[in-house]
């Protein structure tokens, strides 16, 4: 495949990825940050989410596990995984935590697990369309050709 | 914006640069920057975002570790920016220790855009509030913060120093929100100032912005502004006549202008705290009025108020009181210039009865330390106080100089010992010496006493944290262990509650330390009036956390800083307890150890800074927190009345407001 049309792959992807709701403005924003001086930026950043997302949501798990769990550690936890997945762009896994901790608010057990089960899966989901576009972004790369940007607002 | 200056890069050497009307083109690249979030991304991706805007970052995800870093390094950072949610301490709780000990401004960022938060962030001081996800175009302009900031610590540099004043200093008066009142002309007369001595002056030649200039409301200065401000009433204290009414050359309007909002802050927050069930609940109008417990059922602060009692009477009517011989001679409130600080008629008849009530029973009370203001207590010191002989009955003192006063030390303070010699004495822990020490807290501006004597069986401690200024811990620290007498009514005691108070000494610790008089002494008599070990006092470690750091460093004169560190002495009446143990809350408050100077008292009491939890209330070990029994003083008179009585029924410790000025939040404020 030549350069272009991985690059032409690429961008038709990311942006699908934007309309899709997957990422968001944030996300662009970290990809200017990256640069020569720091060229796996974005991919670093990206895979310590999904690391801390992953503990996050772990504790999660297992605090609604319990019998009487507290509401407060369980908003505590959902609003730090907001937090973190509002930075990287990972819009709809910020949108589950959002609508999560409304629950918490109304400390609404089923849909508190209800959108455990939800969180698990958009972060399952992001993350798999995030490797995707990472593992294109090495082929251009390889292939010698840069990786386009796009500019969302 | 310009400041006038060049910018100074951190590392960059110096900047000169000032270009005519425009900032040096470093400036802001190499802003110093400490970033704390407990979330890695975030770190990681505002680390990214920081250097790409050419700052000097440095990350933390732990708010102690930032704590610590800030303090081994105290000018090594311009500005902080903090996650609001953090596992280990809350960032509120950082800000104010910030606030307190360094004076940077602080950033607060959250993914939590709720108003209530945001809010909280304002009234403890953050100087902006950013949501997350943070893009780069808001850390671009952070910088604007610290030459905010700086530009208004340089007008309230000494405004007896002398001054330079740079003519193309830009005047933007306009964009300070500190200043109440606009009428910038002699705006920046005061930007210019420099304190004589004043380590960084030279530097502020050279550096931009990004010195930050030490200022420092001395007691005195401190205590002219509160009498002026209440002379002038909350509502028409303006600063121009304020200022009028101080009369200090070389004051600028902006000085007091800034000094006035940070002083409207520190009661607001002490209002907001009123509501502890202490029920000492001082409306922090302008005046912090300490009640003073009347021990013997006087009412010492009437008397106080009465004017300057002489040591003499005072000590009689404690006599009196107490059926004790006597002698101390000096509790006397010594009111250098002020009026007192017990503006309200003496209930005496009230106190009568309590104080032996107050003394035996020390129900509950648990000696509210002040709330948010550090206090260290050194445990040495506590012990030294518990052994010695005196028991002090509760020992309510809650003194709060009321800013109107100018002499902050309400309590009835026996002659005017050398303020210095105060300070080095309880430093000393001398406390026999109360008698003789109490320092007339001429001079002391806004002292804020509290000396919370909680009598409690469990023994309470409190620290009382007398700030002035800087050294206003230290004072404190030590005597509460003077306190825990048994049942020895605090009304014979001079009221020497000292406490301290911070007053937000800007000019220079060193002398608010020795202003402090009014600290000391209180303890002082505290031991004399002991009676027996008997009691156990614990000490509470006034909330305080105190980092260890508390040691003697002076506070660094910022008004915002150190917020008048109220020390609720909890003095139990009962057994001492081994209040030291308590006495560090939250472990780590200690108390200044006297140190002879007030340095370091204050710069701890910066520290100091109660948390909620952590009121060291030591006393029936009820956790004060919270609400924080520190209540900011109430000014009047039957409120302070019933405050007293409470007091009394209680034995519990006054609950000290916490004067702060800028982020000192009392943990249970809500905001």
């Amino acid at each position: 495949m030549e350069v272009v049309q991985m690059q032409r792959r690429f961008a038709e992807y990311t942006a699908s990825l934007f309309r899709e709701g997957f990422l968001d403005a944030q996300f662009t924003q970290l990809q200017q940050l990256q640069d020569e001086t720091n060229p796996d930026f974005v991919e670093e950043v990206v895979s310590l989410f999904f690391e801390d997302s992953e503990k996050l949501v772990n504790n999660l798990a297992k605090t609604l596990d319990q019998q009487n769990f507290d509401y407060k550690k369980v908003d505590a936890l959902v609003h730090q995984l907001k937090g973190s997945s509002a930075s990287i762009g990972a819009q709809r896994v910020k949108n589950v935590c959002v609508a999560f901790r409304q629950f918490c608010e109304d400390q609404n057990v089923e849909a508190c697990l209800g959108c455990l089960q939800q969180v698990k899966q958009e972060c399952f989901l992001v993350k798999n369309k995030l490797e995707t576009l990472f593992r294109m972004e090495q082929q251009i790369v390889a292939a010698g050709g840069s990786i386009p940007v796009m500019e969302y607002n | 914006m310009n400041c006038g200056r060049g910018g100074k890069g951190v590392g960059a050497g110096s900047m000169s640069a000032v270009a005519s009307g425009g900032v040096s083109d470093q400036f802001p690249a190499g802003l110093r920057v400490l970033v704390v979030d407990d979330d890695p991304t975030c770190l990681m991706i505002l680390e990214r975002m920081l250097k790409a805007c050419r700052y000097e970052v440095t990350k933390c995800n732990r708010a102690e570790t930032a704590l610590t870093l800030l303090r081994q390094n105290k000018n090594g950072f311009d500005v902080v920016i903090s996650d609001v949610h953090m596992p280990d301490m809350d960032g509120f709780k950082l800000l104010e220790h910030i606030g307190l000990e360094m004076d940077l401004p602080v950033i607060m960022m959250s993914a939590d855009d709720g108003k209530q938060v945001v809010m909280k962030g304002i009234t403890h001081g953050a100087c902006d509030y950013l949501i997350k996800p943070i893009r780069i175009e808001a850390l671009k302009n952070i910088w604007q913060h610290v030459v905010r900031k700086r530009k208004n610590e340089w007008k309230d540099l000494d405004p007896l120093g002398s001054g330079v004043e740079d003519g193309d200093r830009p005047q933007k008066v306009s964009d300070d929100a500190d200043y109440t009142s606009s009428a910038n002309e002699d705006n920046w007369k005061g930007a210019k100032k420099r304190k004589d001595g004043e380590e960084e002056v030279e530097e502020r030649d050279e550096t931009s912005t990004l010195k930050k200039p030490r200022v420092v409301w001395s007691v005195e200065l401190h205590q002219q502004f509160v009498a002026a401000v209440n002379q002038l009433g909350t509502d028409k204290a303006v600063p121009k006549k304020i200022l009028e009414l101080m009369n200090v050359p070389g004051l600028t309007r902006e000085n007091v202008a800034s000094h006035l909002q940070k002083y409207r802050l520190y009661l607001k927050r002490i209002c907001s705290a009123q509501q502890q069930p202490n029920g000492l609940n001082l409306a922090p109008q302008d005046a912090a009025y300490v009640p003073l417990p009347s021990l013997n059922g006087f009412d010492y602060q009437a008397v106080a108020a009465a004017g300057q009692l002489q040591p003499q009477s005072l000590a009689t009517l404690q006599m009196a009181g107490l059926g004790r011989p006597g002698s101390k001679s000096g509790i006397g409130i010594t009111n250098a210039d002020q009026k007192n600080l017990f503006s309200f008629e003496n209930p005496k008849s009230r106190y009568g009865d309590e104080l032996h009530q107050q003394q035996i029973a020390n129900a509950g009370n648990q000696p509210n330390l002040l709330h948010g203001i550090p206090t260290t207590m050194e445990p040495r010191q506590l012990a030294h106080f518990q052994q010695s002989s005196q028991s002090f009955g509760n020992l309510n003192m809650q003194i709060n100089t009321h800013g109107s006063n100018g002499t902050s030390l309400m309590m009835s303070m026996a002659q005017q010992p050398p303020r210095g010699a105060i300070l080095n004495e309880v430093a000393a822990g001398n406390v026999s010496r109360i008698a003789s020490q109490l320092n007339p807290m001429n001079g002391n501006a806004g002292i804020l006493v509290r000396n919370v004597v909680a009598e409690n069986s469990s023994g309470q401690v409190y620290n009382p944290v007398v700030t002035q200024g800087p050294s206003m811990v230290d004072f404190v620290a030590k005597h509460p262990a003077e306190f825990s007498s048994s049942g020895f009514p605090l009304a014979s005691t001079p009221g020497t509650s000292s406490i301290i108070s911070k007053v937000p000494a800007q000019d220079d610790i060193n002398s608010q330390l020795k202003g402090a008089g009014g600290y000391v002494p209180s303890y002082d008599i505290f031991s004399e009036l002991q009676q027996h070990k008997s009691q156990d006092w614990a000490l509470p470690g006034v909330g305080l956390n105190f980092d260890g750091s508390l040691n003697a460093h002076p506070v660094q004169g910022s008004f915002d800083v150190s917020p008048s560190v109220l020390v609720n002495q909890g003095i139990s009446s009962g057994q001492r307890s081994e209040a030291n143990s308590n006495a560090s809350p939250a472990g780590s408050a200690t108390l200044l150890p006297g140190q002879p100077n007030g340095q370091t008292i204050n710069q701890h009491l910066t520290g100091l800074h109660v948390e909620g939890a952590q009121v060291p209330k030591v006393e029936r070990d009820q956790n004060l927190n919270s609400q924080h029994t520190l209540y900011s003083e109430q000014f009047g008179q039957d409120d302070l009345m019933t405050a007293i009585l409470k007091q009394q029924q209680f034995g519990l410790g006054a609950v000290e407001p916490e004067f702060d000025f800028d982020g000192f939040p009392m943990d249970n404020v809500r905001v």
